[in-house]
């Protein structure tokens, strides 16, 4: 089916405007990068149709690509049902990314550059989906955070900008750590790193192995996706433009680490320790996240800390057993927030680069398309049916109710608070009086079209793609029973937080800062985002540096490492001026040592032939 | 005529060896020294034709007649760069003839 072509063509993309976009024109960058993008999810869609029901794996081996001893790797692809979600969420969702940042970027500078590292963000994340082996999978794993880091740092004249690149690559580097090491248990016990081989094999190994290879792998899930305590990066990546946020930061490629960890579903089952901690890990970065994001005055902050927190629910469904439902929120988050990204870049574009929402307001009369639009996304992932978002995180919260109550409680708190800090952001943003001084303008066509378009996925999303139905067979899935009172709580969660939020900001709006004075230790505590940077700061990054500069570069480098160098030239230096004594421009000096050395010579040479005894 | 034995050609030829050995390591004049080269390559000369008499056979000649073309070419190259140290320097003293010391 030459499922090459669908990362390949990015690849293409990016090559061709990488190389030659500083000379093309903006029209014919954005032929080469969208049409690269919009031809990979053509050909997916033809792949899929042609592939049926996709009841069993679709594998195509291409070559092999590492052979040494009894290690091979092939550079395989292979197309099942969850990779075919994944295929559609990627290049449709980035289609339409694409498009929008037509209009976003069409005052940057490096336009060329921007879409060709737009490209090349594809064509990793193509290949990390369609990976057969660990091994390729984490090519796609890495090549997506190479290019998370070029786009976040896309500033790279703003310092906080290259910071924030930074601070992504190296906190990542924690969790591809684990995963690594993930990989190399996976070869030890089961001396391949295909995925069919390996799950084939992984109900016959030991428990505690696949407990410990389910953590580590669990650990690179963390740094990719953001969960605690490894979700640092994420809200300063939104340092990048506002596109890059909703395509690599919220729909993409922080699910990777979803995605890998539902991949490696048969792994989990037979390891429920590992399942739990992920569940937990995921709990508690949703809840987490989500207290932060109530107190946050950055319109993109709020939605960073929000995506940390619905990657959370996402791990609640892994850890709960419900993969498919984690799935299923990984699809419907894919389009609301995304949605959401891309209207607050709309409103951030209309106010000429505000993001400050003290600064926003009454904007619902000025940009009327960016309002409808994110209002249906804040609809679907406030949870009220039958939007989007409902059926995901019901399913999600269902699921966790099986395995331990205090989840689903904790998730729908959580869910409360969900509805309210994105309320709160829609209520400040576009309601009430103007507060900023800028000229809004609304966007064009060509980003409220994207809008539109995932404006109706986040409405009809949860219902017309009935993920679970189509992923239950693959993950042997067994059916829950419907419980409509734990569906209706939550529910009632949001709207709750909805109304909460429509009070405090619109019917009293001198309630939340009496509020927060009120609680004054507690609103600076979460303003503040509970200190964490400040925290890891003092723990890991001071120490760093301070050990760095006295141990390291005073002691060992400085006088280990330079003292043995130097040592080994001065050493040469004096037994170079004692031996230049020796040149002395005497020839008859000269002779005298040929003579002698002529006469040892003879010497050594009668010992040896026994002529002097 | 009776043979006469090889080891006295040797001896003959060790004699003139060290004689130049001599005379290149204690003379100072640079003629002198160039002469007592030209007896170290003669006492060569001298044992490679004994040896190839007493073993009748021509290859020992054959070298000795290359060690003289040899001889030859440096002394011609030797006594021209003599002439110019002497036109530079106005000396031949060999111990003076240090400039590429260190």
């Amino acid at each position: 089916m030459q499922l090459w072509l669908i990362p390949l063509l990015p690849l293409a993309g990016f090559a061709i405007n990488g190389l030659f976009g500083r000379r093309f024109s903006k029209s014919v960058v954005n032929l080469v990068a969208i049409g690269s993008v919009l031809l990979s999810f053509a050909w997916v869609l033809k792949t899929l149709i042609g592939l049926g029901d996709l009841s069993t794996a679709h594998v195509e081996r291409y070559f092999t690509w590492i052979q040494s001893g009894t290690l091979s790797i092939g550079c395989d692809f292979a197309v099942d049902r969850l990779t075919a979600v994944m295929l559609l969420v990627v290049t449709g969702i980035g289609s339409l990314i694409h498009i929008y940042s037509v209009g976003y970027m069409a005052h940057e500078g490096g336009y060329y550059r921007f879409f060709a590292y737009l490209n090349l963000f594809m064509f990793f994340m193509l290949t990390l989906v369609l990976g057969a082996n660990f091994l390729v999978l984490f090519v796609g794993w890495e090549g997506v955070g190479l290019c998370s880091y070029l786009l976040i740092g896309f500033y790279f004249d703003k310092k906080f900008a290259t910071n924030a690149g930074n601070k992504a690559f190296i906190v990542n580097r924690i969790g591809d750590f684990g995963f690594s090491l993930a990989v190399f248990l996976v070869f030890i016990n089961f001396h391949s790193l295909d995925f069919a081989t390996v799950f084939q094999a992984a109900p016959g190994a030991s428990v505690a192995t696949l407990t410990t290879i389910g953590l580590l792998l669990m650990v690179g899930a963390c740094g990719k996706s953001a969960q605690l305590p490894l979700y640092v990066w994420l809200p300063d990546a939104m340092a990048g433009p506002t596109p890059v946020s909703a395509l690599i930061h919220a729909a993409t490629m922080v699910t990777a680490g979803v995605y890998m960890t539902a991949r490696c579903w048969v792994i989990y089952t037979h390891a429920p320790d590992a399942m739990h901690v992920i569940a937990i890990i995921g709990v508690a970065t949703a809840f987490f996240a989500a207290t932060i994001g109530l107190a946050q005055n950055d319109i993109k902050k709020v939605f960073a800390y929000s995506t940390v927190s619905q990657l959370g629910y996402m791990f609640i469904g892994i850890g709960s057993g419900a993969f498919s439902a984690g799935i299923y929120h990984l699809v419907t988050h894919a389009f609301f927030k995304a949605l959401l990204f891309l209207g607050a870049g709309s409103v951030i574009h209309a106010l000429s680069g505000e993001q400050d929402m003290g600064q926003m307001g009454g904007l619902r009369k000025k940009i009327p398309w960016t309002f409808v639009t994110m209002m249906c996304a804040a609809v679907a992932i406030a949870g009220v049916p039958p939007f989007a978002g409902y059926y995901s995180k019901d399913a999600i919260l269902v699921a966790a109710h099986a395995q331990a109550p205090w989840i689903y409680w904790v998730g729908v708190i959580t869910a409360g608070m969900t509805a309210f800090y994105v309320f709160r952001a829609m209520f400040l943003t576009f309601f009430g009086e103007y507060r900023g001084h800028a000229h809004p303008h609304e966007s064009s066509p060509v980003m409220l079209i994207p809008l539109g378009l995932l404006a109706l996925l986040s409405l009809g999303g949860g219902y017309f793609f009935r993920v679970p139905e189509f992923l239950g067979a693959f993950f042997h899935a067994t059916e829950l029973p419907e419980d409509f009172s734990l569906v209706a709580i939550s529910v009632a969660a949001g709207l709750i937080g909805i109304a909460a939020a429509w009070l405090m900001y619109m019917v009293k709006p001198g309630m939340a800062d009496s509020f927060a004075g009120s609680v004054s230790g507690l609103y600076k505590l979460v303003y503040n985002k509970f200190f964490v940077d400040e925290i890891y700061d003092a723990a890991v990054v001071r120490p760093i540096v301070v050990g760095s500069r006295t141990v390291l570069w005073k002691v060992v480098d400085a006088a280990g490492i330079d003292g043995v160098v130097n040592g080994v030239g001065a050493w040469a230096r004096s037994v170079g001026g004692a031996l230049q004594r020796i040149q002395s421009g005497n020839i008859r000096s000269y002779a005298t040592w040929v003579v002698f050395g002529s006469v040892m010579l003879i010497v050594a040479m009668g010992l040896a032939g026994g002529l002097i005894r | 005529m009776s043979q006469v034995p090889i080891s006295w050609f040797l001896m003959l030829s060790a004699a003139l060896f060290s004689l130049g050995v001599a005379g290149f390591l204690f003379r100072r004049n640079i003629i002198t020294v160039f002469m007592s080269i030209e007896l170290m390559l003669n006492a060569v000369n001298l044992s490679f034709i004994a040896f190839a008499y007493q073993h009748k056979q021509v290859d020992g000649n054959l070298f000795a007649f290359f060690v003289m073309v040899v001889a030859a070419a440096e002394a011609a190259v030797g006594l021209a760069i003599i002439l110019t140290v002497f036109k530079n320097r106005k000396t031949l003293n060999i111990d003076e003839v240090d400039s590429m010391k260190n």
